[in-house]
């Protein structure tokens, strides 16, 4: 066998390599330090213009000192070396010194690697479909690269095709692996600093203005496939933090609440129940906004005392949930009188003239039911506005919302009812989440933004437990039946895709995000669990990892033979398959050609034995032979052809 | 037989490939993965491990993809090869030391072209070939010619890294090939013309007048006639030579095995002779070679430096 390490590089390659370094390289100049990537940019740029000039590489010594030099820069700008960050800054350095010393194809064949290996760093910032595809191009690049090391210079969309085949046949097998290899939960081992950051939603307080920055927001919340039919738009109601303690401007979530409770919370369905799974987005919080109320839970999750859905660790990565839900329940009809008691507590001094009013209604109404649809009265009668750019309000918010501007959204009416309630004695609390939701028609599965968060109130009766009050619904009755959009003024600030009013384009995104589901359900979604959901739809109950690998091994080896097969079926050319048509017709008027007989031979002995066919196959055997043989034109081919038509159908029109 | 030896005789089991075209089946091609294969290997299963650390979902497919290629790459370096038709063609009769090169005819059936096919015997150079799809190419694959007699180069082996250079498929068939390999020559002056006509004649009693060239020496050459110029130039390689000098008519040239120094070995003797036909066919005047056993008549012209050549080339061959 000869040796290859030292096989000096093809300089027609250099470009190829110049390329695949860029493709690998160029899409993290998003967040790489800009003068990174400009030097990568030189580096790159440079050893093109060595290539054009035929100037031989920088001396050893000099390389070493800016390769040095840059692993310092590195450091200092990231403060370490040994960070998810400051790693890809590292190799996307190598990745363009590298084709500076890059004398042999050995060298090259590294320079390949580290793009494989540069090209998994990218999906530490996005995994998007276009990401995806994007995995598709440059892997074709790297692959094509290769092909051109190894074969020599060949035709640009020669190489092209090949790679492009070689992508095509191993596609099949990824998808083997991709769905089978056993899949392990990470991670290993502990993941640097930086490796979350960034999420948005729901917090476990609700200050003024807290809320509505997240209703600004298009971002995706979470994602419900129901089981069966979907409950109304008016019991969408997806429970996050409940929110207990009051100091006259925030609401929050007693820290107490997140233990679990000392005594199993009591929910009864009054209706229907709906299952359904919930794909979650990660939002680093440990809610799973279940649909109010829950039923069953997914194993490993908790139902806190004010029937929160909690799951054991905040949610790093987008993971999916069943649950079972009642929304018309009986919850808790017997109440730890120390919650019931929290759950009245109100600043002492602030917000006279609304304590006053709901003092009045105590005298005035005998249940705690009365007073609230008095409440809610008080907010359909006088003129209150629903609106996402509310004014300012003072140290009594309350008394200057419900006297003097009138003008909020969710979140003031909630704080406005619960103190009322409270201050009539009626125990109450507000409860945080989503309402609503948009189903796609594509999929059928129903979306729930960021936009759709929400915050409404509870109240405790005596003998019938917590009962959900939506003070918003009395203002803005649209906004619980119809979503947001359409409860706002048209001025009021929303994300453009929220206002969408042409029918294609809200087609169009209905499409894009039901294809961004798919791809999020099956394949960035795609864990260990998922995987043991596809393995017994499939046959395999209770797979081990045993079982999952010897089916992979078969699958694979499957796959390689077929791909093995398909590669070495010989395609017949035109000429082969007429003059192959014409011996079959032949055959069928009774003499039919031996493997071995060559067409001229064959022609010969059918002039023998059936001699009114000899002037006819002697014809298509030159014809048959010229084409095969010696370079055959078009017109032959026709000649060809029209021989087998011209065959007679049946042995008895020959005599 | 040990089971080692009767393992490879049952894997390596071919003899000379007498049929032609030698057809590369299944059973002739071995594969191996190369280092880079290995070391692709290897960055796979660090990428793996690095996915499942961070839970990337896309990390996982470009493992798997990657996975995916390297082993269909094998399917195609191992395509490369297959069903490749190898016909041996002739090679030029060469002088030792050189390198012969062995003509190699392929052809390929399939519709797809054959690239980097590497041709080479033993430790001798590679040489690389592309064939087109269902075409034909022809490959001179130099193998050193050490010794004089008809040299076999042994197995060929045909190798390839294509596509990816992961993997190395490689063949060894053995086709019948032969090179005729000429004795080194040495370059010699010619004897005399008709010395050796009159055999046992003492040659050191010719006339000192007229200087007609130079001859290898025998002991009972004066020491003063040797070529001391001549000898210098290339020390190692060459005999002692004598000047000679002589007068008279110029009788037929025969180029005889007796007026080689009979001390010198066999090797040395035929290289003397084969340098002498070669100055005497460019002197242009008709020679004759004797050798024991064999004589052809003289003559000149291509035709009879390659008869002479090949009488020397297989002269008393074990």
């Amino acid at each position: 066998m000869t040796n290859t390490k030292s096989a000096p590089l093809d300089p027609g390659a250099i470009p190829w390599l110049l390329a695949a370094a860029l493709a690998t390289a160029a899409p993290h100049a998003a967040h790489l330090p800009l003068w990174l990537s400009l030097s990568v940019g030189a580096a790159l740029l440079g050893r093109a213009w060595l290539w054009r000039t035929g100037s031989p590489l920088p001396p050893r010594w000099l390389l070493m000192l800016v390769a040095l030099t840059g692993v310092a820069a590195i450091g200092w700008q990231f403060r370490t070396l040994l960070g998810r960050d400051s790693g890809v800054a590292l190799i996307v350095f190598f990745m363009a010194m590298k084709p500076l010393e890059m004398r042999t194809r050995r060298d090259s064949t590294a320079l390949v690697m580290l793009g494989f290996f540069l090209l998994l760093t990218h999906y530490f910032y996005s995994q998007s479909i276009i990401t995806g595809l994007w995995l598709l191009a440059a892997t074709t690049l790297l692959v094509a690269t290769l092909i051109r090391l190894h074969g020599g210079g060949q035709p640009v969309r020669v190489i092209a095709r090949d790679a492009a085949l070689l992508l095509a046949q191993s596609l099949p097998l990824m998808l083997i692996l991709f769905f089978l290899f056993p899949r392990i939960a990470g991670p290993l081992w502990g993941l640097p600093q930086d490796a979350h950051s960034g999420f948005s939603g729901l917090s476990d307080r609700m200050s003024p203005g807290s809320l509505n920055r997240l209703i600004e927001s298009g971002a995706i919340a979470f994602r419900v496939e129901f089981a069966g039919e979907l409950p109304p738009q008016t019991s969408l109601y997806w429970r996050g933090p409940v929110l207990d303690d009051y100091d006259g401007l925030t609401w929050s979530a007693p820290p107490s609440g997140a233990r679990p409770p000392a005594t199993a919370p009591v929910i009864e369905s009054r209706g229907k129940s709906y299952h359904y799974v919930s794909t979650l987005e990660a939002n680093n919080q440990r809610w799973l906004l279940a649909l109010d109320l829950p039923l069953e839970r997914p194993a490993g999750s908790m139902l806190a005392r004010r029937f929160e859905t909690l799951a054991r660790e905040p949610l790093r990565a987008r993971a999916r949930f069943a649950f079972s839900s009642a929304p018309d329940f009986v919850a808790n009809r017997d109440e730890d009188p120390a919650l019931l008691q929290q759950s009245l507590r109100l600043p002492a001094q602030l917000n006279p003239r609304s304590r006053q009013l709901a003092q009045n209604w105590r005298a005035q109404f005998a249940s705690p039911q009365e007073i609230s649809d008095q409440a809610l009265r008080f907010f359909a009668q006088h003129d209150f506005v629903y609106t996402l750019r509310p004014p300012l309000l003072g140290q009594n918010a309350v008394d200057d919302f419900l006297f003097a501007t009138r003008r909020g959204f969710c979140e003031h009416y909630a704080s406005a009812y619960v103190v009322l309630m409270r201050a009539a004695g009626v125990p109450a609390r507000v409860v945080t989440g989503y309402q609503g939701g948009e189903q796609n028609p594509v999929d059928g599965y129903l979306t729930v933004r960021q936009s759709d968060a929400h915050a409404w109130a509870e109240i405790w009766i005596a003998g019938r437990g917590w009962r959900r009050i939506d003070p918003t619904a009395s203002v803005a009755p649209s906004r619980i039946e119809r979503g947001i959009d359409a409860a706002l003024p048209a001025n009021d600030p929303l994300p453009a895709l929220l206002r969408i009013d042409s029918d294609w384009l809200r087609e169009l995104r209905n499409h894009y995000e039901a294809a961004n589901n798919r791809w999020n359900q099956w394949v960035l979604g795609y864990n260990p669990q998922r995987q043991r959901e596809l393995l017994s739809r499939l046959g395999l109950t209770d797979p081990d990892w045993r079982s999952m690998s010897a089916a992979l091994a078969t699958l694979c080896a499957l796959a390689l033979v077929a791909i093995a097969t398909l590669c070495q079926r010989q395609r017949a050319t035109p000429a082969q398959r007429s003059w192959r048509r014409f011996c079959t017709r032949l055959a069928r008027l009774g003499v039919a050609r031996n493997e071995w007989e060559g067409p001229l031979a064959f022609a010969a002995r059918v002039a023998r034995e059936k001699p009114p066919l000899a002037a006819l196959c002697f014809e298509a055997a030159s014809l048959f032979a010229q084409l095969h043989y010696g370079s055959g034109t078009p017109a032959q081919l026709q000649g060809l052809k029209d021989c087998t038509r011209r065959l007679p159908s049946s042995w008895r029109k020959i005599r | 037989m040990s089971i080692a030896d009767r393992l490879k005789q049952s894997l390596f089991r071919f003899g000379v490939d007498h049929e032609q075209p030698i057809v590369l089946t299944r059973r002739r091609i071995f594969i191996m993965p190369t280092a880079s294969g290995l070391l692709f290997a290897a960055v796979l299963f660090v990428m793996l491990l690095g996915a499942i650390n961070y839970d990337l979902a896309l990390g996982h497919a470009l493992v798997f993809l990657l996975a995916g290629i390297g082993l269909v790459a094998m399917i195609h370096t191992f395509r490369n090869l297959f069903a490749l038709r190898i016909t041996p063609g002739r090679a030029e009769p060469v002088f030792a030391g050189e390198l012969a090169r062995f003509t190699v005819h392929l052809e390929n059936t399939h519709r797809q072209a054959r690239c980097a096919l590497e041709f080479a015997f033993g430790k001798n150079e590679a040489v690389s070939i592309s064939v087109a799809a269902a075409g034909q190419a022809s490959v001179d694959v130099p193998c050193l010619a050490p010794r004089r007699g008809r040299l076999d180069p042994g197995r060929i082996t045909l190798s390839t890294p294509y596509p990816l250079g992961f993997f190395r498929a490689w063949s060894t068939p053995h086709p019948p090939f032969s090179c005729l390999v000429y004795p080194q020559p040495i370059a010699a002056p010619l004897p005399p013309p008709g010395a050796a006509a009159h055999d046992g004649q003492r040659d050191g009693e010719q006339g000192e007048e007229d200087f007609t060239g130079l001859r290898l020496r025998r002991p009972s050459d004066s020491p003063r006639h040797i070529a001391w110029k001549a000898v210098a130039r290339d020390i190692d390689h060459r005999p002692l030579l004598v000047k000679e000098f002589a007068g008279g008519a110029a009788p037929e040239l025969w180029l005889d095995w007796s007026s080689t120094p009979a001390d010198s070995g066999i090797e040395t003797r035929l290289s003397l002779l084969a340098g002498w036909v070669l100055a005497a066919e460019q002197s242009g005047a008709p020679y004759g070679l004797r050798l024991p056993g064999l004589a052809l008549e003289p003559d000149h012209g291509d035709a009879q430096r390659d008869a002479c050549l090949e009488a020397l080339a297989l002269y008393d061959e074990h």
